[in-house]
């Protein structure tokens, strides 16, 4: 285990290591680091100041260092635009849009797994080929669309619902949550449940696989002929085993959802840090943009850690495969 | 349909024709209404995107034709021009119907151009991985597993990042998200492949690498490259849809199907839905046909699944 979970975090360092120069040589090599790190309203004198202080003369490599060595201290430059730290605005932002990928996260599995499970039981059933054609629908639908009908339909028609905005928010270990109070709520609903449409759609095709193959397995079978209750078998024998799969993509997809939370949030005018990157990426304030990737690529490589850690925690043929090779 | 005829069908192909293996695998993909449907609806949008020029009512693109004064107005109007605007104008005049026409010739091409690519590309990619073998191999895949641990938007978003935004950079940024599908379905297939007594036989008449690569390894690779391509198609046309609704990709002046949408946001508080409502639709309609289509060739083309 210990030689598992060592070899993996080495290759977490890795990854970050390799995105770090991708991000680099993306922003300073691709992109002039002139135009990208020295405000456009500055004039000639002090962009050669600029240049000097910055260290844009050395070469590549020792430059690569310095912005290495910066980054560790926590150091990703100041955003044009805000005149701040760009570290500090970007995790200003993040609560807002954890809170939302959480609340979709939440959403597609209570919504989902009963779903799933149902269409997994009675698959020839007409409300379970309701339910798949739905997850189809569920996969197709361009998620910004959808955000701008539910505005239509619940904000401008019926009025049940704000379009924009995070609403009140109360303070818990010091940081604003919306969640906690009833107008914040109102406000999650809609951006939450945008975002959580996809996911749904995929929990409910994952749970039904999982059920009908499970279905199958001998030891269903035997919990059966033993004279189980259906009850009994469906939710233990069945819903045990395939909760791991369901649990592994969802945890997964977490990630998945904080970048996606881009398009809603920019729907919604949610503002988290999904809605400042885009603007952020409008107005070319590329040292947010910089902070932005590279935490965001710290926090998928941490997501993904955890996730492979725990899957070899619940499934032991993981963290044999090493010894037995 | 009464029995006869399904008799009749069934018994005539039997007597009179020979079942070669693209005929079974028309016969099978007819199977499903709905996937045919999906290609009669799919069959219908491109023509309609490939002959915009000659059906659309007005070239939205061309700002001469534009009259301000009808602009936002509501479906079913008759405009300043004398024709109805069935599907209502935007905020520019500009007639929706025509915009939505003009708009799926922009998301069909970046859409199609960018899967074709990349399936060239991740395709020669995949095969070389699965050929070559050893360092090759494991230096390719783990850069595909690593653009896969990364969502397609975040890619897309970090790309467009460094290059800026353009409708060229989104065709760059969609090839770069898309390759690694490619690449990892032909490595799957071809490291199956490579082990068959014909890739044997082909080196051992001393063919070249690159001949036994793409005329006798790349034909058994089709079928699931094929349904990989059909489903990413699908994929390409909603990320360019989404980018340019996030402003950063086709130019305002030729908007897609994304920023017609786009378009019409700030106009939905205030009840004048059309604007953003029709060209969803378009969007919806095409991203749907094409996925049924997908879903039906994967599982005619999925030997697993064969009876």
């Amino acid at each position: 285990m210990t030689v598992y979970l060592v070899r993996r975090l080495l290759q977490a360092l890795l990854v970050v290591f390799a995105m770090s120069v991708i991000v680099f040589v993306g922003v300073y090599a691709i992109g002039d680091p002139v135009e990208i790190l020295i405000s456009p309203d500055a004039d000639q004198i002090e962009r050669e100041r600029a240049v000097q202080s910055l260290g844009l003369d050395l070469p590549l490599w020792h430059q690569y260092l310095v912005f290495l060595g910066n980054a560790l201290q926590g150091d990703l430059g100041r955003s044009f635009v805000f005149n701040e730290p760009a570290l500090k605005l970007i995790l200003q932002r993040m609560p807002a849009t954890l809170e939302l990928a959480f609340g979709a996260m939440f959403i597609s599995i209570v919504v989902g797994l009963p779903l799933g499970l149902y269409a997994g039981l009675r698959p020839n059933s007409p409300v379970s080929k309701t339910i798949m054609a739905g997850s189809i629908l569920g996969f197709s639908l361009p998620t910004f669309w959808v955000g701008l009908m539910l505005i239509m339909v619940f904000a401008v028609q019926l009025g049940w619902l704000p379009s924009t905005g995070r609403g009140e928010t109360a303070t818990f270990l010091g940081v604003q949550w919306s969640f906690l109070t009833l107008n914040g709520l109102s406000h999650m609903a809609m951006p939450a449940i945008n975002l959580a449409l996809f996911k749904i759609s995929l929990v409910i095709r994952l749970t039904r696989a999982g059920v009908r193959e499970t279905m199958l397995m001998d030891y269903v079978k035997f919990a059966r002929a033993k004279g189980l209750s259906p009850a009994r078998v469906t939710f233990v024998h069945v819903f045990k085993n395939i909760l791991i799969p369901v649990v592994t993509v969802v945890g997964l997809e977490l990630g998945s959802t904080i970048a996606f939370s881009v398009v809603t949030e920019s729907v919604f005018a949610w503002p988290g840090m999904g809605k400042l990157i885009i603007d952020s990426i409008n107005v070319l304030d590329r040292p947010v943009i910089v902070a932005y990737l590279m935490i965001i690529v710290l926090m998928f490589i941490t997501i993904n850690l955890i996730v492979d850690l725990t899957y070899s925690l619940l499934d032991p043929r993981v963290r044999l495969e090493g010894k037995g090779a | 349909m009464s029995d006869a005829t399904l008799n009749g069908a069934a018994a005539a192909p039997r007597k009179d024709r020979v079942e070669t293996p693209f005929r079974r695998f028309v016969s099978e993909f007819m199977e499903s209404r709905i996937a045919v449907l999906g290609l009669i609806v799919f069959t219908i949008i491109a023509f309609i995107a490939i002959f915009a020029p000659w059906i659309a009512p007005q070239n939205p693109y061309d700002l001469a034709q534009l009259d301000i004064m009808d602009g936002r107005m509501e479906p079913g109007t008759v405009g300043g021009a004398g024709f109805t605007f069935w599907l209502g104008t935007d905020d520019q005049g500009r007639d929706m119907l025509s915009g939505i026409m003009y708009g799926l010739r922009i998301s069909l091409t970046v859409g199609a151009g960018s899967a074709l690519i990349a399936c060239i590309v991740g395709a020669s990619l995949g095969l070389l991985a699965a050929y070559a073998g050893g360092r090759t191999d494991s230096v390719i895949m783990r850069v595909v597993d690593l653009q896969l641990s990364f969502p397609s938007i975040l890619v897309a978003l970090m790309i467009l990042a460094f290059l800026g935004k353009g409708i060229m950079n989104v065709v760059i940024a969609l090839v770069i998200v898309e390759w690694a599908y490619y690449a990892r379905t032909v490595r799957g297939t071809a490291l199956v492949e490579r082990r068959r007594e014909y890739i044997e036989a082909a080196q051992c008449l001393a063919l070249p690498t690159r001949r036994i690569l793409f005329r006798h390894l790349l034909p058994n690779c089709l079928p699931p490259l094929i349904v990989v391509a059909t489903m990413q198609v699908a994929r390409a046309i909603a990320l360019e849809a989404t980018l340019s609704f996030l402003g950063l990709g086709v130019p305002i002046t030729e908007p897609s199907l994304g920023l017609l949408i786009a378009n019409g946001y700030e106009y939905m508080l205030s009840g004048k839905y059309w604007i953003s409502f029709y060209p969803g639709i378009a969007l919806l309609i095409t991203i749907v046909s094409i996925n049924l289509v997908g879903d039906q060739l994967r599982d005619v083309l999925n030997p697993r699944l064969k009876k």
